[in-house]
């Protein structure tokens, strides 16, 4: 187990698999909020099920309404179980910050350091605790 | 960093200005930290995407800042909601969504919000002044304001731009800062495709390079046609906002913060200069579509980002008086709405078989009548997002071209 520092974006408590993303996710018209399901058909993984699990994706994109998408998958439990970026992205930030305001849900939202990106997304399980401002990732290889 | 807070942000947080300002605030403080901002700052108006009912998520929020008596405190104009309530027989998707999309939008009314319903606000009087920091949803009217207008505001998603209306506070970051409004990639037209006479495709697809490319750099473009409107500008920006997230865009020689490249980039090397040929911007239109030419078509989707009156006069005369063969919807604002009314226009597109569609937009919501099949558009934002919200196949085209192919029943495309 290796153990990285990173920022918290949202908080909370997340321990899944990673599901890494080739490229950024607009959740606005590109995921299913009712499926969990990447609907983005210009996406390389189009049709992929990110429920579940991790996200791990460099950035946020698209259009502006990804915040309620993300709460509503969130409300539905469909959503990612937490978020890694190396990006900040406010819309996503604010989707798990509302969420977790309405409904007591907690998607945490962590931005991780560009060195520590290669291992991230190599590893086979991620631990997220996002509890204070200094968040800390746990990568497991099995 | 934490954040500073001015002494009425503090009494805003504290509940002096009421709970829903409070919880506004308790909101929008986590994301100002997030991306990395020190303050926040006065902003003179805001636009509010959160309309488009996504789902009970939106609607629980607004309901909830309605129940704790909130109101707006900047001038804040509505984004496109879920339904057309100038014609809401025009819905035709679930009723659960009629009704929490209806609602939606009234609540939003009750917090004080200016009822435009566009996603074009810059088209509205509320057009903001140059230089002016607002907080803008919507991707496509924050990049026109940035880009276009010299106004400032970042690329703020639904809630936050809500939380900065209800506390009329920003996050001073991103695109309110000078600094950050420097090009750092430049784009530079080396030809264009001589069969393309309007400025239109060229404008589209050097957005959607633009995108692709920039992820959200602000990048300055070199050589677009002279012959380029605001109109294109705005379909530009769309689609450089929907392939990518590119919040600010240059045009030098065009667009206010770039009267020259140099001017673009503050005086700094940009980190990357890419070359654009002809075939570059050919290859883009054609990889918009997943229909093929002569496809039957079901029907034409304009105005998005919603119809502005100067597309329209270029729309009627294309139109004249016959009767088109396909469907055609065009979205836009009540505020153009009126425009139309006033000119005649309303019953001549009507009698030529076009539906208008007002407060919201086709790819949004369910309002067309046959769903199967190809659909043709001349906006690079439609072409990128229909797909995957409608499942429908698309053709790109000019809106001459959109035109003839609705008149034929079939696209039709001259390029």
């Amino acid at each position: 187990m290796t153990a990285l520092a990173a920022t918290t974006l949202a908080p909370g408590r997340a321990d899944a698999a990673p599901v890494v993303l080739a490229e950024p996710l607009s959740f606005c018209g590109g995921l299913d909020a009712v499926t969990g399901r990447v609907i983005d058909r210009w996406h390389p993984q189009h049709g992929l099920f990110i429920a579940g699990g991790i996200l791990v994706m460099e950035s946020g994109r698209g259009s502006s309404g990804g915040g309620p998408v993300l709460a509503e998958a969130i409300r539905l439990g469909v959503a990612p179980l937490g978020i890694v970026l190396m990006r900040p992205d406010p819309i996503l930030t604010v989707g798990a910050l509302v969420a977790g305001q309405l409904y007591g849900r907690h998607c945490p939202i962590v931005l991780a350091e560009a060195r520590d990106w290669p291992r991230i997304t190599m590893a086979k399980r991620l631990v997220l605790d996002a509890e204070a401002d200094v968040a800390r990732i746990e990568l497991f290889d099995a | 960093m934490a954040v500073s807070l001015t002494t009425q942000d503090r009494a805003m947080l504290d509940g002096a200005h009421g709970p829903a300002a409070q919880l506004a605030m308790r909101v929008l403080l986590p994301v100002a930290k997030s991306v990395g901002a020190d303050g926040l700052i006065d902003i003179e108006q805001a636009h509010a995407g959160s309309c488009i009912y996504l789902g009970q998520a939106n609607l629980d929020f607004a309901e909830h800042l309605v129940s704790l008596g909130g109101r707006v405190r900047v001038p804040t104009t509505l984004n496109v909601g879920t339904m057309d309530m100038i014609h809401p027989e025009l819905f035709n998707g679930p009723d659960e969504i009629r009704a929490g999309g209806t609602r939606l939008m009234k609540a939003h009314e009750e917090l004080g919000c200016v009822p435009t319903f566009t996603c074009a606000p810059y088209l509205t009087i509320y057009r903001p002044r140059f230089g002016a920091q607002i907080a803008w949803s919507e991707s496509n009217a924050a990049s026109f304001a940035n880009s276009v207008i010299g106004a400032r505001t970042e690329r703020y998603g639904d809630f936050v731009d809500m939380c900065c209306a209800m506390t009329g506070r920003a996050p001073y970051y991103g695109l309110h800062v000078t600094e950050n409004r420097r090009a750092r990639v430049v784009f530079e037209i080396e030809s264009l495709p001589p069969e393309w006479a309007a400025a239109d495709l060229a404008c589209v697809a050097i957005g959607h390079i633009a995108g692709k490319r920039c992820g959200n750099t602000v990048p300055a473009i070199v050589g677009l046609p002279s012959a380029a409107t605001e109109d294109d500008l705005k379909a530009l920006g769309a689609t450089a906002a929907s392939s990518g997230a590119v919040g600010m865009f240059h045009v030098v020689s065009r667009t206010p913060e770039a009267p020259s490249l140099d001017a673009a980039l503050q005086g700094e090397a940009p980190e990357e200069t890419v070359h654009v040929t002809a075939d570059d911007l050919r290859a883009t239109v054609r990889n918009l579509s997943t229909a093929a030419d002569g496809s039957p078509l079901t029907a034409v989707c304009l105005g998005t980002p919603h119809f502005s009156i100067g597309e329209f006069s270029r729309l009627v005369p294309l139109i004249g008086d016959t009767r088109l063969t396909s469907e055609m919807y065009v979205n836009t604002s009540r505020s153009t709405l009126e425009q139309l009314d006033a000119r005649g226009w309303t019953r001549q597109l009507e009698a030529a078989g076009v539906t208008l569609v007002i407060d919201t937009c086709t790819y949004v919501t369910t309002v067309m009548r046959d769903m199967s099949g190809t659909m043709m558009t001349n906006s690079g934002k439609w072409a990128y997002y229909a797909p995957g919200n409608l499942n429908v196949d698309v053709a790109f085209g000019s809106l001459a071209d959109c035109v003839a192919s609705a008149r034929a029943g079939r696209v039709a495309r001259r390029a």
